[in-house]
């Protein structure tokens, strides 16, 4: 019987079964920021085990509200920077160096096929891009993580999806995924790991990839994870060149992590992306999603590019195409943080700032803030977004504030009409 | 070990996400303790106010399905923890949630739809108890003139840190 491809890290990294049906993990890699990590770090302290079981396999950031923005969030930032420093965690990045970490350190190359990965972060599961096993934690697991290196798990079943055919026009990875929430429900894959395949899935970049595994816990998956293929090792290429001979060494390496033809699935679901269109969620529940079309007047307050759902090049790309030479609507506000510090560069560099900063879009730095209505950006009462994110939860991004989760493109269009529109006819 | 029972306070929706449980601006906190005032603050459920006696009593919580879903925060189970409700039972939970449960010694217990709906069915009586027997993997709801008495499932491990007090004591012991 095969195995998949969740099947087979786990054996891989099976450190223990203290009871039936419960995996204790060995962990490749621990990342930390500075929300849920520095009440792990007092607990440690307190308990007289201030240690870490590797420094080289933590990874730290500060990310969710920086700079600080009062003497609380000062505080947590204060905690994270002086442990990173006590126990020599050279992959800390600090004010400057920082940016959103579903984002970040992908681009550092610290995700690496067939890895296991936990963070104190739902959205860990975007590191399933890379064929890694990758899952959000809370701070006690978090806590044993970075202590012993280890982390306990019901054993996996898989979810697999069959995306076949190519993205019509103005449909991305965004709409792909809510498509998919929107099919199977927040919690059609609760305790399931969720396998993206097919043609379709083939053809996407590492960033889309992404945007696919990232939303995998709004569904209640416990990590989304793609196939290893060339796409990765290009990626990845940078960092690896090193340890490969060549790229087909690298992916014959990597292909390792590939379900088996015979793997046992709990679903197999066929998506058939031809038949896929812009959507938008409404309401409060992340499968509440609808085509941007169907909305009649639904007028938005403010746009928000960003987040570690769509803050990549390729999503300030996709939005400038689309702002290029346009202004947003009256009475709409735009905010753009592109989500790390190099994305920020690169976007500069091909002149899709000044595209935005024309269209009077104010562009903060790299940050998670507004996504979780924590800073930069946060609604008031009655006030609606068009969002980029991935979480329309009440209260989400600000106290009464609704928010309408959307790809980059439907953003963009939505910023110029000032409600919630279709993006094809822009394209 | 700690007792499990006390009052209810019903939540009859389902999906109710940690951004109600404990709205992120409060999670800048950095004590548990600090997070007190608000708990179920963004709560979206007719008639419910997060300020009343009811929520300010209860010992354990009850819901639908899908419990905790959204965001890893242990500030959840924390928010319940320092007002004194160490028990959630429910159709179901999100993984992360009824995992930061157990974590923390607390316990998220899965009854059936036909089960949870006996439970709610307590929901217009007055003074609605509850206790917990995590050993035996048996509860009890009772009002005046009633109770009613359900089994559950709950894995080993569950049980054994539920048992054990957490999950940080447990792993450094034996890894």
């Amino acid at each position: 019987m095969g195995k998949t491809i969740a099947e087979k890290i786990f054996a891989a990294h099976l450190l223990d079964e203290p009871f039936s049906g419960t995996r204790v993990l060995k962990l490749d890699v621990v990342l930390c920021h500075e929300i849920t990590t520095p009440i792990a770090i007092d607990d440690l302290i307190e308990r007289k085990k201030d240690r870490v079981f590797d420094p080289a396999k933590i990874k730290a950031v500060i990310d969710h509200v920086t700079p600080a923005k009062d003497s609380k969030t000062a505080t947590q930032g204060k905690i994270l920077r002086d442990w990173a420093h006590r126990h020599g965690i050279k992959d800390f990045f600090d004010i400057g160096a920082n940016g959103v970490c579903h984002a970040l350190f992908p681009e550092k190359g610290f995700i690496r096929p067939g890895n296991t990965v936990i963070m104190g972060d739902s959205h860990t599961c975007t590191h399933g891009a890379f064929g890694a096993f990758a899952a959000g934690v809370g701070t006690t697991d978090l806590e044993v993580g970075i202590l012993k290196g280890v982390c306990a798990f019901r054993e996996p079943k898989t979810i697999r999806f069959n995306i076949n055919g190519q993205f019509p026009k103005g449909v991305y990875a965004k709409d792909l995924i809510l498509a998919i929430i929107g099919k199977i429900g927040v919690n059609g894959a609760t305790d399931r790991v969720i396998e993206f395949c097919g043609s379709t899935v083939d053809s996407l970049t590492m960033e889309s990839r992404m945007t696919l595994c990232n939303m995998a816990v709004e569904a209640g998956g416990t990590s989304g994870i793609c196939m290893p293929d060339i796409t990765t090792v290009e990626y990845l290429w940078p960092f690896i060149a090193s340890e490969f001979a060549s790229k087909e060494a690298a992916l014959a390496e990597y292909r390792k992590w590939s379900s088996d033809d015979d793997a046992v699935y709990d679903q197999v679901i066929e998506i058939d992306a031809t038949a896929l269109v812009p959507v938008s969620t409404f309401g409060y529940k992340p499968d509440q999603v609808k085509p941007a079309a169907e909305f009649n007047d639904t007028k938005v307050d403010q746009i928000y590019l960003g987040s570690c759902t769509n803050g990549r090049l390729e999503d300030l790309r996709i939005a400038a195409g689309i702002l290029k030479g346009k202004k947003l609507a009256e009475n709409v506000r735009g905010i753009l943080s592109p989500a790390t510090p190099k994305i920020y560069r690169d976007a500069m560099k091909e002149g899709l700032i000044d595209i935005f900063l024309d269209a009077g879009f104010c562009v903060t730095n790299s940050t998670c803030g507004a996504c979780l209505g924590m800073s930069n950006g946060v609604l008031a009462d009655g006030e609606v977004c068009a969002s980029t994110t991935n979480r329309n939860f009440n209260g989400r991004m600000g106290k009464g504030g609704t928010v309408h989760l959307m790809s980059p493109a439907t953003a963009a269009a939505t910023a110029i009409e000032g409600k919630i529109a279709d993006p094809r006819k822009y394209l | 070990m700690k007792t499990f029972g006390g009052p209810v306070l019903f939540l009859d929706r389902a999906d109710i996400n940690t951004d109600e449980i404990i709205p992120a601006k409060y999670l800048t906190e950095i004590t548990k303790q600090d997070l007190k005032p608000y708990i179920l603050e963004d709560l979206k459920l007719d008639g419910f106010d997060p300020k009343s006696e009811k929520t300010r009593k209860a010992r354990v919580v009850v819901s639908r399905e899908n419990f905790g879903c959204g965001s890893s925060r242990e500030h959840a189970p924390w928010v319940f923890e320092v007002n004194d409700i160490t028990a959630v039972v429910a159709e179901s939970f999100a993984r992360i949630f009824r995992q930061n449960m157990f974590n923390c010694g607390m316990a998220a217990i899965e009854l059936s739809r036909s089960q949870m709906d006996v439970i709610f069915s307590y929901a217009n009586n007055n003074d609605v108890t509850m206790s917990i027997d995590i050993q035996a993997q048996s509860l009890t709801i009772s009002a005046k003139d009633r109770h009613d008495t359900f089994n559950f499932e709950l894995s080993p491990f569950d049980k054994a840190l539920v048992l054990a007090g957490g999950w940080v004591d447990y792993a450094d012991t034996k890894y």
